[in-house]
């Protein structure tokens, strides 16, 4: 695999400070007033000019999570969060609703270039074959500030757009599916999330129609003390197919800063969505300042029968994560699946996992879980595996790896399994392992300096899950996550 | 050529080498010999740098580099290469992958270029081919549910192709079958040359009857305590080590 020598040449051209997208973006913004209250609600209601309904479906939201308490029981530790000292809208000035990519600000568009986002149609096509086409959406801040591949998209019958604009272009969709996998009162961040939320990506798929590209969403924290409260639907109406890519990152700064995101996925009859995530945000320095907190709500409804959704993550940034992307199995036959990869170093702490509820008959899911832990770093997977009484036939595998790097780091496994139906199956298997001396020496022996033995080691270890990756982001996801354990070795 | 020089060795506040001296000459293929717990394969791990090992006194020479002042993957560039006696296992990584990662590491450290690929699997398919090993094997992860002789065979696949210059076998004959030990044998016989030596570590004289050493080196109590010719071998196998202990108790 050439990658694995592409991997260890970007290891050592970067610098010793690892997180490479740290930079920051002189653009000039528009913010709401700093903190939370009903006025910046609909401060930013009507800066996205939404309808009424919009706006007291958020209010309502507002006033619920003003009665919730944030929840304690994920293996984290933080500093509280002062919710009132945070932005909740950010947004480059000359906004709203850039025409075309030549209105957005050039500053913005050298940042997605900065960071490898393909942005120009022209570019991809001009160097890449039809079939590796991607069509991104990129958010900045609280607003989206390009959608690439929109026509021809559209020519497909695929609406891929902001959800801001959806709201206002198809409100009808929105509001028959907004909320109804995560519902307003879900849990504390998604509530707050359902309040707030600023921009995000809106996917539709008509009944039939294999969706003729990758949807992509990139994802740009840029300004401080700002929070990101992005909500994306992504709906796969019958018989259709859908594969839909996040990226994420943020400027170093000593700060903490808020991402709280929700992502509902739903799949009508014989339809699937593949949803993978390629997170990394900025993780904190080596002592723990600073990074992202990435509280985050993704549910995925396989509402159809013989509907599947697949969740695919690799997980390398954040300060802390918490985070379990869920399927509910409602349509008979349907089947949930769940890829992930987690790694952890530094300070790092990760919660992560997920949730599969087998509700409809024969409903399969499949969980396949590689944390690796580095540094000073605690990485937890926590997983819930259920079967309501009416789940005839409901099967479920979970495989748990855990791999450590040095003897400081943690590896935790705690899976719920819940059965009320005699009938259901669900195998779990799980394994923790160091990479052992004899294993280093034994590379070290063959001539592979230890950082190299090292990234040969784990890209072993993650191999199932980047083979479930597209092509492209499996190679992206293979550096990261060697650049993310760089010095843990030694 | 390789120079120990009085070298003394101890793990864990054992003394495991006591004043070792040994010289094995370019081309020159040197059997090394002894009862359990000689200290053989320790001789071969500190030869290639495993960590652990405390060396209290002398030193190793290969072509007059200093390998003790080299780490593990300095030593294998500089051209050594030991055959484990127990190959490692790698998950998930497929053997042509660990291949080409480590015949690269090397050449890097060497201040050459990448192999291209198709130069690196005509180089693959040939030196498989001589071992009897099946493109599939090479597709599995290394070592990962291989047999034992699979794994020996795995060894000497890694030794033809990263073309060291000190080659060190450590019991690669235990746990194979006669087919096997013939394979093995035959594979490292065709790597014998004019500027590449061997160091065998073996217990039996079945294997030095396909690799048939210059020179025969017994061990015991960590000290080189008799050489001579491939004959000393097959005075050890009708005698057994007893002598040699004696001696030590003497």
């Amino acid at each position: 695999m050439p990658a694995v020598q592409e991997t260890i040449d970007q290891v050592r051209s970067i610098d010793v400070d690892q997180y490479k997208y740290g930079f920051e973006t002189e653009v000039e913004m528009e913010k709401a007033p700093k903190g939370l209250s009903e006025d910046v609600i609909r401060f930013i209601s009507a800066k996205k000019g939404e309808p009424e309904w919009m706006l007291q479906w958020r209010l309502d939201a507002y006033k619920r999570w003003l009665t919730m308490k944030e929840p304690n029981w994920a293996r984290v530790s933080y500093d509280k969060i002062r919710y009132n000292d945070i932005y909740y809208y950010a947004a480059p000035k000359n906004n709203p609703a850039p025409k075309s990519l030549d209105e957005v600000d050039p500053e913005i568009l050298k940042t997605y270039e900065k960071l490898g986002i393909p942005l120009r149609e022209q570019e991809i096509l001009a160097g890449v074959e039809p079939r590796n086409r991607v069509a991104v959406d990129a958010v900045f801040d609280s607003v989206s500030v390009a959608t690439t591949f929109k026509e021809e998209l559209k020519k497909a019958g695929v609406i891929f757009m902001p959800i801001s604009e959806a709201i206002r272009e198809y409100p009808d969709l929105v509001r028959q599916y907004l909320g109804s996998v995560v519902p307003v009162t879900d849990n504390f961040f998604a509530t707050l999330n359902s309040a707030v939320f600023t921009d995000g990506s809106f996917v539709y798929v008509p009944p039939g129609v294999r969706c003729p590209m990758e949807l992509s969403t990139y994802f740009r924290i840029n300004e401080k003390n700002t929070g990101q409260f992005e909500r994306t639907l992504i709906i796969a109406d019958k018989g259709s197919y859908v594969s839909y890519l996040e990226g994420c990152t943020a400027p170093k700064r000593d700060e903490n800063q808020l991402h709280a995101a929700v992502v509902e996925l739903v799949a009508l009859d014989d339809a699937e969505i593949k949803y993978s995530t390629v997170q990394n945000w900025y993780p904190g320095d080596a002592e723990g300042r600073g990074g992202i907190y990435n509280f985050v709500t993704k549910r995925g409804d396989c509402r159809g029968r013989n509907s599947v959704i697949t969740w695919t993550q690799v997980e390398t940034g954040s300060a802390i994560t918490w985070k379990y992307p869920s399927c509910i199995l409602r349509g008979d036959n349907s089947r949930g699946e769940f890829y992930s990869i987690a790694v952890s170093n530094g300070m790092q702490q990760v919660d992560s996992g997920t949730k599969m509820i087998h509700l409809g008959k024969n409903t399969t899911s499949r969980i396949i879980s590689k944390g690796i832990a580095a540094g000073k770093s605690e990485n937890t997977y926590r997983g819930l595996v259920s079967a309501h009484r009416k789940a005839t036939g409901a099967r479920n595998f979970t495989n748990c790896d855990s791999l450590l790097i040095g003897n400081q780091c943690g590896a935790h496994t705690v899976p719920y399994i819940e059965s009320k139906n005699a009938s259901a199956v669900f195998e779990h298997e799980a394994t923790t392992s160091k990479i052992s001396e004899d294993q280093m020496f034994y590379c070290l022996q063959r001539g592979l300096s230890e950082e190299e033995a090292t990234a040969l080691i784990v890209n072993g270890f993650v191999k199932d899950v980047l083979q479930q990756l597209p092509m492209e982001f499996a190679v992206e996801a293979q550096k990261l996550i060697s650049i993310s354990l760089e010095g843990s070795v030694g | 050529m390789l120079e120990i020089k009085n070298l003394v060795v101890q793990i864990e506040d054992k003394r495991i080498l006591n004043g070792l001296d040994l010289t094995v000459n370019n081309g020159e293929v040197a059997a090394i010999m002894g009862p359990n717990g000689s200290g053989k394969s320790t001789l071969s791990y500190v030869i290639a740098g495993k960590e652990d090992y405390e060396v209290l006194d002398g030193e190793i020479l290969l072509d007059g580099q200093n390998l003790l002042e080299m780490e593990p993957d300095q030593r294998a560039a500089a051209g050594v290469f030991l055959a484990f006696q127990y190959p490692l296992e790698i998950p998930g990584v497929a053997s042509m992958t660990f291949l080409k990662a480590a015949i690269n590491a090397q050449r890097k450290a060497r201040g050459e270029g990448e192999l291209t690929t198709p130069d690196f699997i005509k180089r693959v398919n040939a030196a498989a081919g001589q071992l009897e090993i099946p493109k599939d094997m090479l597709k599995r992860a290394l070592n990962v549910g291989f047999s034992g002789g699979e794994k020996k065979r795995m060894e000497i696949l890694q030794m033809a192709l990263l073309q060291p210059t000190f080659c060190i076998l450590d019991e690669t004959d235990s746990g194979l079958d006669i087919d096997a030990l013939r394979i093995v044998s035959e594979g490292v016989n065709a790597l014998r040359s004019a500027d590449r030596s061997f160091l065998v570590i073996t217990h039996y004289q079945r294997l030095l009857n396909h690799i048939v050493p210059d020179t025969v080196h017994v061990m015991s109590s960590g000290r080189i305590v008799k050489s001579g010719g491939k004959e000393l071998a097959l005075e050890l196998e009708a005698n057994g080590y007893a002598d040699y202990r004696e001696s030590e108790a003497a």
